[in-house]
């Protein structure tokens, strides 16, 4: 232990250590306990083009089609290059449509023995940025890397001025993301040197330094480590953009995370797409909260089988404030390294505004529950309230730890005008970074949406 | 509470579209919103929400005001009693403020939740729950033998006029409980001011004694009777003639720690008037020519309506400044000005409540000047590159 403390604090020595001092901990009830579990067998898995922003997917496969794990089932009409393809093999069960037909799930039943696609990856140590890149594309692993602005897939013809991991999660009930890599050392340094011959710019691998990070992490080469510490959005990647390489006008960042860094590892070690992954199931509603061992894009109703409270739960692939709401028998989105479950909250509480509330849990003190600091919440989905005009002008600033004002850039998003949210720092913020803001709203207001809609009228308006 | 929800699920399709009273949904709506919190659940962005909400913010501000309106209704009686010369026990004069107080929150309510609901009803939105701070806010910042008709008048100018030509809660410029006293003060000078309007009584003059002036200390200072002046301690625990809410600085005080407590209030606001204040207070101080410029700076503080302006009326977070940095220099300035119209202007023996609406004013302009400041050190960052 004191072995441990002293190397952690030797390299926060020769590190930056960024202090985050706004922002809000959420503390909910159902973290998942520190055991990995083998997932039972789950038959079906799913692509989601809705989990990509800004893609327009053209099919490849169509229902009744065989696939290996990293056959495509489908591109981006706007970069084709781009392919997104099968995590198992199987066949080919539904292509499920949404609104206007929009593609939103692909769908396949697994083998039982998992077929890989062979992707030639010898002599990985001398191959060329564009080898390397080709590679990415053709596996289908190539949209694990995105960039800031927009958030959208990484355009494999640009030159990031550097790459961004950021190696730790704050949102709440958040898997531990030192705990998951621990055992794959190797396969994350190997992930960390093919990423290195994409930049000409630094690696940043960003770490909690409120407690000894994974080794895995302390002793990666290559990189450029950099220290937070301070409540949640601390381990959002756009912050930590902001606070260490802040993105200008024409400025282009990627980013990836841990696991998926671990998967591009893997690609270049044996030449397969092999997406699995470790995610938390977590949420007040489940008994049991474990890690699970699983491969993504998987259907999470074997994931959940006797593990569940009775009653009407709401079932997010991600977490409470930046998750996707998906059904109980949904998928793993492809980004996602949590499933959460609540309660619904659809009930009407009697003059609840003017109750005590030792069980609510609210970022002001306007309830007696900030008597208990430390206490866990269950938290339902309930609005707590009506949409309301705006008032509250203090409360985004107390969540929001970045040199720009929320406020003035939701107006400029409200009124349109690209040139004034340029000129406020549209281009360093992404939806996540507002989750907050959104949480403490008191008028309610849907600020995500808003930050999203901006980000799309920048995009458009630059291409 | 059952057979209520009952009820209300029974007749509530006739509210909704196409049903009967569709006409009156907001005000449906406002009701039961009212007695249950809706059974809403979020659809996108985050999952989960914080519990506080609107009505929640809006009861803390209320909470915060109750000491302030105790107090004041209690000194009401006093003061009534000091004028006529009868001794009078602590719940006689408490209830002769209460029965005197209470028609004009009753008024100002009445009218204004009056027309806020008839604003919704024709917009189509929800009924906002500003003006429950609001109404509350406008009887304490008045003396308290204003005729009721004139507070029905002022309440209904500060609604139409100082919120919903504007748009509504969250779009207006002017902090609309000022607004409506700015009216009376300008539209009734004779009224808001003098010396028989602050205690109850002595318009009708019935059994006041003579001794009794019924002066404000404002007013005494104005005059240059400073040796008038009540003791600090008269003037802190606010036994003074003044408007109902805010002779008593120490009631106010409570208000304002459950503001900050709460996290409901700005600080940043508070403190940078009391500074903007004392700084004032002090260069008059210095440059003092006559006995009222000699008035100790920290005394200021606790005349007129400085500490109610300071903590419940600065802090309107629509109609103040909305950036950290522009807040404090808002507080400031509203502060510094208050003191210097007091002191150095005659006609207006008030000086807070011009100083807040002037810095209503300004305070897009003041936040115009952060934001561009914020604006250019991005641009900054993209030249060093360069």
């Amino acid at each position: 232990m004191f072995n441990i403390k002293v190397e952690s604090i030797e390299q926060l020595s020769m590190s930056k250590v960024i202090k985050i001092k706004r922002g809000l901990d959420i503390n909910l009830l159902g973290a998942a306990e520190k055991i990995i579990k083998k997932a039972d067998f789950a038959e079906y898995y799913a692509v989601k083009p809705t989990d990509f922003k800004g893609i327009r997917p053209k099919l490849v496969v169509k229902t009744g089609d065989k696939v290996k794990a990293g056959s495509p089932l489908f591109f981006d009409k706007y970069h084709p290059e781009v392919q997104f393809t099968s995590p198992v093999s199987g066949e080919i069960t539904a292509i499920n449509r949404g609104d206007r037909r929009v593609i939103e799930e692909v769908v396949i039943r697994s083998d039982t023995k998992i077929e890989y696609e062979k992707f030639s990856v010898e002599n990985s140590k001398t191959l060329t940025r564009d080898e390397i890149i080709s590679i990415l594309l053709k596996s289908g692993l190539w949209p694990v890397i995105r960039q800031r602005p927009y958030s959208t897939i990484a355009n494999p013809k640009d030159n990031p001025k550097s790459i961004f991991i950021s190696a730790f999660d704050t949102t709440p009930l958040a898997p531990d993301m030192d705990f998951i890599v621990k055992e794959e050392a190797t396969l994350f340094q190997k992930g960390i040197d093919i990423l290195s011959r994409l930049t000409t710019g630094k690696i940043h691998l960003n770490l909690n330094a409120d407690y000894p990070p994974a080794e895995a992490y302390t002793r990666a080469k290559g990189v450029q480590i950099n220290y937070f510490t301070g409540p949640h959005p601390a381990g959002n990647v756009g912050v930590q953009i902001n606070k260490i390489d802040p993105i200008n006008k024409g400025d282009i960042i990627w980013y990836t995370y841990p696991q998926e860094i671990i998967a591009i590892g893997r690609l270049f070690e044996k030449g397969i797409y092999d997406v699995s992954k470790i995610i938390a199931l977590t949420g007040s509603e489940v008994l049991h909260p474990v890690y699970l061992k699983i491969i993504n894009g998987a259907c999470i109703k074997s994931l959940l089988k006797n593990n569940i409270k009775a009653g009407e739960n709401r079932f997010i692939s991600g977490n409470v404030l930046t998750g996707t709401k998906i059904l109980n028998q949904g998928f793993i989105g492809f980004y996602d390294n949590q499933v959460t479950i609540i309660p619904e909250g659809k009930y009407h509480e009697f003059f609840g505004w003017a109750l005590p509330g030792i069980k609510k849990f609210s970022a002001s003190r306007t309830f007696i529950s900030w008597l208990m600091p430390h206490k866990k919440f269950k938290l339902d989905t309930n609005m707590h309230g009506g949409h309301r005009a705006f008032v509250m002008t203090n409360d985004y600033d107390k969540v929001f730890p970045m040199d720009i004002y929320p406020v003035h850039l939701i107006k400029a998003i409200m009124a349109e005008d690209i040139e004034l949210m340029e000129k406020l720092g549209i281009y360093e913020v992404d939806e996540e970074d507002f989750a907050l803001c959104e949480f403490v709203c008191t008028s309610k207001i849907d600020v995500q949406s808003i930050i999203r809609k901006g980000l799309d009228l920048a995009r458009a308006e630059m291409s | 509470m059952k057979s209520l929800r009952g009820y209300l699920d029974k007749i509530k399709p006739k509210f909704e579209k196409g049903g009967k009273f569709e006409k009156f949904h907001s005000t449906f709506e406002a009701f039961e919103s009212f007695m249950f919190v809706p059974d809403t659940v979020t659809t996108k962005g985050t999952h989960i929400r914080d519990a506080n909400d609107m009505k929640r913010t809006m009861t803390v501000v209320v909470l915060a005001l109750v000491p302030a309106l105790l107090f004041g209704m209690w000194n009401v009686g006093n003061q009534h009693f000091l004028a006529t010369g009868q001794e009078a026990s602590f719940w006689q004069s408490f209830f002769t403020g209460f029965i005197s107080v209470l028609p004009i929150i009753v008024v100002s309510y009445v009218v204004g939740l009056g027309i806020e609901f008839a604003f919704a009803q024709y917009r189509g939105h929800e009924v906002n729950e500003g003006f429950l701070v609001t109404g509350m806010l406008i009887p304490l910042v008045l003396p308290v033998d204003v005729p009721l008709w004139m507070v029905a008048l002022a309440t209904a100018f500060a609604v139409i006029i100082g919120k919903e030509v504007f748009g509504g809660t969250g779009m207006n410029i002017f902090n609309p409980a000022l607004t409506a006293r700015a009216f009376l003060f300008f539209a009734y000078p004779s009224y808001m001011s003098g010396n028989e309007v602050w205690t109850h009584g002595m318009i009708k003059g019935e059994g006041i004694i003579d001794s009794f002036t019924g002066a404000t200390p404002l007013a005494e200072a104005a005059a240059g009777n400073i040796d008038k002046l009540p003791s600090v301690s008269d003037m802190f625990f606010g036994f003074i003639p003044g408007s109902i809410g805010e002779t008593s600085t120490l009631a106010i005080l409570i208000g304002a720690a459950i503001l900050l407590f709460t996290g409901v209030g700005s600080a940043r606001i508070m403190i940078s008037t009391v500074v903007g204040g004392l700084v004032m207070g002090l260069i008059l101080n210095i440059f003092a020519v006559n006995p009222y410029m000699e008035v100790p700076a920290y005394q200021h503080l606790m005349l007129g309506g400085f500490a109610f302006g300071a903590v419940f009326m600065a802090t309107d977070p629509v109609s103040a400044a909305q950036t950290a940095k522009g807040k404090i220099i808002y507080g400031f300035l509203i502060g510094f000005l208050a003191i210097l119209i007091r002191v150095l202007n005659p006609a207006y023996p008030e000086g807070m409540m011009l100083a807040i609406l002037l810095m209503n004013v300004f305070a897009p302009l003041i936040d115009h000047y952060v934001i561009e400041a914020n604006i250019s050190k991005r641009l900054k960052r993209v030249k060093v590159q360069e």
